[in-house]
């Protein structure tokens, strides 16, 4: 019988020759992400074993992202021990470099590998094929102590895409729409993959956009086929693939789901949960606080064209935060030397450096009661972006910035 | 076979419920007990005793991958979960902190909130007379469950201690 990408990349990391879905395989891990989110709880379980030691440390990438530069001595003390810790071991560390999953999509990810990260976006780096998931730091540290761990091989869901989105219409807008459509836990203890004609018209950055929030529909990963566009993104990165794997013709797939691009439409998530999606039109008009763009989701450097084009010669409402935060350094200088920047500064944004920010409702912008943020960022949960009693809504770049500019929530077509 | 009685919440109980992120560099899990679950109900964690169990419904635990989460659950002394359906991350999470998680399908939609149930591991629950059926996990979990967690599975299996 067949096997799926999933499978494959599972079998390669298990030494076996094939596996299945319901199997569970102990896998020697590629690589291994973690960040400032929990990094310094898994110290502290470290320094607790006897005779720790760290399986191979070639492959530990540590990231801080989500508070940084640091908001309170508590944050200052948790990032020293893991900056002391990352230097005393020879660990490979950024700080102030960009959001984790960028910076790893930049200068780590290769397609094949598998890749536990310890948040659970990690599912990003199916844009190039590889197996990246998420788990908490008892399973990163025993994976960084081992060099293995467990896993359960998971069923695949395949999404077909057909087609091309309109102008105007978002990665953002068809990953929000899939999750509408197969719910909060429609993919739990899944992969995703996505394959088909349509394929072809999305760049890097709509598909790390898509693989990302899959794990918003429950997912445990997020695939992509490696084809040109990704080739050259690695090419253009200095890197080669580790292998490239493709599903089998006979590949067995739990579910089967077809889109056509073409229908999508600009889409908003509302509080609180991402799949409670509705097309932009039916929240017209919601007065808004502040509006977010950025995010490992949509802080790439298409996200600030779409918006620097959309606000530029306008300015941000009356009363209204809008928060320009671009995903990594090289985001930011590049953002810098198309003159982006400016074009946001004129129109009296925020431009932050490249963090985590509001979209965990920590490091900044964080929202107070009652208060109501259009973001770009991964999720709308009660409280998220702050107050117990504040309302997110998710939205693509364009829509943001559209919003950004009214005051209330708007679609760019109507701007 | 324990008894404990029944905190009941919903369907999508995000981690962002069970541990805002404004308490997550606390230093201690201690510090952060009495704000598990405060955007939802924010007097819950005063009111939960130790051997107490939480009955949910679908997606327990979807978001992000903040071991602080499960971590706290257990810390109030919460004796197990009872949901329709977990979220993988919070799953793996819990059972890797030595915290129980029972799947089953109908307990919740028939059973409310002081109710006391009769829980017998990997056979059944007993509430209000009638008896839920529930699963035993499989045996690599379970070891790691009565070891009370995967580092100290950890230290047993490979000798790190």
């Amino acid at each position: 019988m067949g096997m799926t990408m999933a499978e494959k990349i599972i079998a390669a990391a298990a030494g076996v020759e094939s596996c299945k879905a319901g199997d569970i395989e102990t896998v020697t891990l590629d690589r291994l992400m973690s960040n400032d989110g929990t990094t310094h709880l898994t110290i502290d379980m470290y320094n607790n074993l006897k005779n720790p030691r760290i399986a191979d440390v070639s492959k530990l990438v540590w990231i801080i992202d989500h508070n940084i530069p640091s908001d309170s001595p508590k944050t200052a003390a948790s990032h020293k021990k893991m900056r002391d810790f990352a230097r005393e071991h020879g660990i490979t560390f950024y700080e102030g470099e960009g959001v984790c999953h960028q910076v790893m999509m930049e200068n780590h990810v290769r397609p094949g590998e598998l890749i536990f990260g310890a948040d659970s976006h990690t599912c990003a780096y199916g844009a190039l094929g590889a197996f990246g998931t998420g788990v908490g730091c008892t399973d990163y540290l025993y994976a960084m102590v081992t060099g293995t761990s467990w896993l359960l091989v998971p069923e695949t869901i395949k999404i077909n895409l057909h087609g091309k989105l309109r102008d105007g219409v978002y990665a953002r807008d068809l990953i929000l729409t899939i999750i509408g459509q197969i719910s909060a836990n429609g993919a739990n203890y899944k992969a995703m993959e996505f394959v088909g004609d349509g394929m072809a018209s999305l760049s890097m950055a709509d598909r790390i956009a898509i693989c990302n929030l899959c794990v918003e529909a429950g997912a445990k990963t997020a695939l992509m086929e490696v084809d040109d566009v990704a080739l050259d993104y690695l090419k253009e990165h200095g890197r080669e693939p580790k292998a490239i794997f493709k599903s089998d013709e006979d590949a067995v797939f739990s579910q089967v789901i077809d889109i056509d691009l073409a229908e999508i439409e600009p889409i908003v998530a509302k509080p609180h949960f991402v799949d409670s999606v509705v097309p932009v039109s039916e929240c017209e008009g919601t007065k808004i606080d502040e509006a977010f763009l950025g995010s490992c989701n949509n802080g790439r450097i298409e996200d600030l064209r779409v918006g620097a084009a959309i606000i530029k010669g306008k300015h941000v409402a009356d009363k209204v935060r809008f928060l320009v935060v671009p995903a990594s350094r090289a985001v930011y200088k590049q953002a810098l030397k198309e003159g982006l920047l400016d074009i946001f500064m004129e129109a009296g944004a925020m431009v932050m450096n490249p963090n985590c920010s509001v979209c965990w409702g920590a490091c900044q912008g964080v929202i107070g009661e009652g208060e109501t943020l259009i973001s770009t960022g991964t999720r709308n949960f009660k409280g998220r972006a702050g107050h117990k009693d504040s309302f997110v809504y998710l939205a693509s770049a364009a829509t943001v910035t559209a919003s950004a500019v009214r005051g209330y929530i708007v679609s760019a077509e109507k701007l | 076979m324990f008894k404990a009685k029944i905190w009941k919440l919903g369907d999508d109980i995000d981690t962002d419920i069970i541990l805002p992120t404004e308490y997550l560099a606390f230093e201690t899990v201690e510090d952060m007990k009495p704000y598990a679950f405060s955007p939802l109900r924010p007097e819950l964690a005063a009111k939960i005793q130790p051997g107490d169990m939480i009955v949910a419904g679908h997606n327990f635990g979807c978001g992000s991958s903040r071991e602080q989460a499960p971590e706290v659950v257990k810390a109030l002394g919460i004796s197990c979960i009872v949901a329709k359906s977990y979220a993988r991350i919070f799953f793996r999470n819990a059972i890797n902190n030595g915290l129980l998680l029972i799947e089953q399908p109908d307990l919740y939609d028939e059973v409310k909130e002081g109710d006391v149930a009769e829980v017998e591991t990997g056979k059944e629950i007993k509430v209000n007379g009638k008896s839920y059926p529930i699963a035993s996990l499989p045996d690599n979990l379970l070891e790691i469950l009565e070891a009370g967690g995967l580092v100290k599975a950890m230290r047993k299996k490979n000798g790190l201690d």
